[in-house]
């Protein structure tokens, strides 16, 4: 599905992925963890193509995806929940949600927003409210559905977890793990590495712009070097 | 009474100007966070435009709208060669540059037409129609008519349609709307094509009553822009509201006290207003959940 090979971005004359290696195979749910800093929301991005790669080669669905803008991604179906939500906060949630599917003016365009709001409920009630009031945890749900309403085969969460309370975290993660049913692969980048990789097939662990460590997501929770690294046991 | 009439009538076709051009500031604002200073050519250009086709022959009619695409053309030139080439520039920088394309198309504006005052007819003659004691040009009620429609066409736009709606989520968060699949860089084109545009149009409509030459945009721009943050830069309700009540500040005065101070009154109440409210009368309230 996608194919990662070589990445290396840069922010002016700073080098922040020396090179990173990734696959993503379709249906599966990939795990990058990997401290603040290491490099997690660079590399995706790079994928998404808001920040330019420097070297290296992006292949999506067996397309070279790497000179193509941004917009021209999301029609191929690589959606993004970026870091910090970044929702339309001086449009309506269902406004947030429709340019979602921005791409897109059909039919399918109310049956993905009617799955939306079934996925979440809380949606539906403030689905006339302004996004800029909803809560953080609300303001997450609206970004994943939001990514999902581009009809997307792959879907890149940057930190979907963060700053939410555990109850929240559970819930989005179930969503996260139903994706799977639902044929949409996901590329999951998390600081939080135990639930990140309770719910991947697959892990990567980054480190200062590299991959350093790869495997099932079973192994990686029983590496004692993770452990000890990521899940503080 | 009939006296205060004929102000207030006066004071709204001038403010019903300003006002388009405030939008037009507001357009471009909202889409770049750039101030374009050669807001006020595209109202010189609509207008210069007109004359000269009109004087080679083509139907007046005509002759505004292919003025108005004219001038829209050029707004979508203007941001491809001068404001894309410069995306990773400071704002600053950017609102510089437009500074330097005002002059450039007043220069260019002298030589292709010239440097003479000009006029075309009024669409509907020049027959004062009286309203209770006081007169108005039908040219004004063009005008007021004109920026009526284009006000609440602007609004359709914004509030019933996707592309609408996308300029709105560009201008809200750029990193977010390229994401979704918007192509931002067309939003900014379309911007500009629009205010442009609009420029024009307002260009088109109000050159019978005050005429066009070559440097009309200097002014032009320096109320328009008035009028924007004195109604909230950013906020096209607040570009309406700006630009009418600079209009009728300027009018009132002129009639009441004396046209010498006109520009002083309309300028020292918006320092007034902007003393007590720093982003004007309706300017975006910062509020943002983290």
């Amino acid at each position: 599905m996608l194919s990662v090979e070589g990445l290396r971005s840069k922010y002016g004359r700073i080098e922040v992925l020396h090179g990173v290696d990734l696959e993503v195979k379709s249906g599966e749910i990939v795990s990058v963890i990997g401290a603040n800093g290491a490099g997690k929301t660079t590399l995706l991005r790079c994928l998404s193509g808001v920040q330019p790669a420097s070297g290296g080669s992006l292949m999506f669905r067996g397309d070279d995806i790497s000179k193509l803008p941004a917009h021209r991604r999301v029609g191929l179906g690589l959606a993004q929940s970026p870091e910090g939500r970044q929702i339309f906060t001086n449009l309506s949630v269902e406004e947030n949600l429709r340019l979602g599917a921005y791409l897109f003016a059909d039919a399918r365009v109310d049956k993905d927003m009617a799955d939306a709001f079934a996925m979440f409920p809380v949606l539906k009630e403030k689905r006339n409210l302004s996004a800029g009031g909803l809560s953080g945890g609300q303001q997450q749900m609206l970004a994943i559905a939001r990514a999902l309403m581009a009809r997307p085969t792959c879907v890149l969460l940057d930190e979907p977890s963060m700053g939410l309370a555990p109850i929240l975290v559970d819930q989005i993660l179930e969503v996260v793990k139903s994706l799977k049913s639902l044929d949409v692969t996901v590329l999951l980048v998390e600081q939080n590495a135990f639930a990140a990789l309770s719910i991947a097939d697959r892990g990567y662990v980054m480190e200062t712009g590299r991959i350093t460590m790869s495997g099932p997501a079973a192994e990686l929770i029983a590496d004692p070097r993770i452990r000890e690294a990521y899940l503080g046991i | 009474m009939s006296d205060l009439l004929q102000f207030v009538f006066s004071g709204l076709t001038v403010g019903a100007v300003y006002a388009l051009v405030a939008l037009g500031f507001t357009i471009i604002y909202n889409a770049s966070d750039v101030v374009n200073f050669s807001q006020g050519e595209f109202v010189m250009l609509g207008g210069m435009s007109t004359v000269f086709l009109s004087a080679a022959g083509v139907p007046l009619p005509a002759a505004a709208i292919l003025a108005v695409v004219i001038t829209a053309l050029v707004g979508v030139a203007l941001n491809k060669f001068a404001i894309e080439p410069a995306r990773n520039a400071s704002v600053v920088t950017i609102i510089i540059i437009t500074i330097g394309a005002s002059i450039f198309l007043r220069g260019v504006a002298q030589i292709v037409f010239d440097k003479q005052l000009h006029r075309f007819e009024s669409f509907s003659g020049d027959v004062p129609i009286e309203i209770l004691g006081a007169t108005i040009l039908p040219q004004s009620v063009w005008v007021i008519f004109g920026a009526a429609v284009i006000f609440t066409g602007l609004y359709l736009f914004f509030t019933r349609t996707l592309t609408g709606k996308a300029v709105l989520a560009t201008a809200n968060n750029r990193l977010a709307a390229r994401l979704v699949g918007i192509n931002t860089n067309f939003i900014m084109t379309l911007s500009f094509a629009l205010s442009a545009a609009i420029g024009a149009v307002a260009g088109v409509l109000v050159t019978p009553i005050t005429l066009t030459s070559y440097d009309i945009g200097i002014a032009l721009a320096l109320k328009g822009f008035a009028a924007a943050m004195l109604g909230g830069m950013g906020n096209p309700f607040g570009a309406l509201v700006g630009g009418l009540v600079v209009g009728l500040i300027e009018a009132l005065t002129a009639g009441y006290i004396s046209s010498t101070y006109k520009d002083a009154a309309a300028f020292i109440v918006i320092l007034a207003v902007l003393f007590v409210m720093p982003s004007g009368l309706f300017g975006r309230a910062a509020v943002n959940r983290v």
